[in-house]
């Protein structure tokens, strides 16, 4: 699935990165632990948050993931869209509650078994 | 043998927002050297768990990277509280660290574990109330 077919999913609000939406991604990862993020998802993923700071972004590119997007509504600051920018990250936000987004990307086929239990 | 490249960056302990710049950084120096994208990922994870753990226990520290034709070496010493079970330290979910950094999303207890898991080698030399140094390599060829 495309970046932006996953924006579609989730009809999520682009916030950063309107030029990289054609890149594939391969799994996703829902979490609020970064530490965890840290430990277990694997490269070209979607990261799913509700946390907002800056280390969300450096996380996503030390595990070179492609895209965040922050649930529930959150609106990140302009410090995380820049950091995010300079990374070549997308970042969106979607209406949708964390179990919610995560549910219709796995519905939608997310190759649920590159973000099983490793 | 022929000498490294080495870079150093100091790792301000009093801004956790902007921790993990010396990661980054690292992780583009890595990638100039065209090195291979899994290299990279390990060094630069395992680095940037090492830079967070230096803001979040110790105040700062230094971080020095060493890059071999075989191999890359990241040191990173702080003069912080040290470690006074380093077995303890090292289990999964176990964690030191403050109400407030968890609710940054660290302090899972993960970093440690992590730091050895992505790394070819790491050593801990840590004595209580002088400081840490964590020395971890990973392999390129």
């Amino acid at each position: 699935m495309t970046i932006k077919e996953a924006a579609g999913l989730l009809d999520a609000e682009i916030l950063c990165g309107e030029d990289w939406l054609d890149r594939e991604i391969n799994s996703a990862c829902g979490s609020d632990m970064m530490s965890d993020v840290l430990a277990f998802v694997k490269e070209h993923s979607i990261l799913l948050t509700g946390l907002l700071n800056p280390q969300v972004v450096r996380t996503a590119e030390m595990m070179d993931m492609s895209c965040i997007v922050f649930v529930r509504g959150k609106h990140p600051g302009d410090a995380i869209l820049k950091l995010a920018g300079d990374c070549g990250i997308v970042v969106m936000r979607t209406e949708y509650r964390m179990f919610s987004a995560c549910g219709k990307l796995y519905a939608a086929g997310l190759c649920p078994e590159a973000s099983a239990k490793v | 043998m022929s000498e490294p490249l080495k870079f150093s960056y100091s790792v301000d302990g009093e801004d956790f927002m902007s921790a993990g710049t010396a990661s980054t950084d690292m992780k583009r120096v890595l990638r100039q050297l065209g090195l291979g994208t899994e290299v990279i990922r390990r060094a630069a994870i395992a680095m940037y768990e090492g830079e967070i753990n230096m803001v979040i226990h110790a105040h700062g520290g230094t971080a020095l990277v060493e890059i071999y034709g075989d191999r890359i070496e990241m040191t990173l010493s702080d003069n912080g509280p040290g470690i006074p079970d380093v077995e303890l330290a090292m289990s999964e979910g176990y964690s030191t660290a403050a109400e407030n950094i968890r609710e940054l999303g660290f302090g899972a207890g993960m970093g440690l574990p992590n730091m050895k898991k992505y790394t070819d080698e790491m050593t801990i030399e840590t004595e209580v109330g002088k400081g840490t140094t964590v020395h971890m390599t990973v392999k390129t060829v």
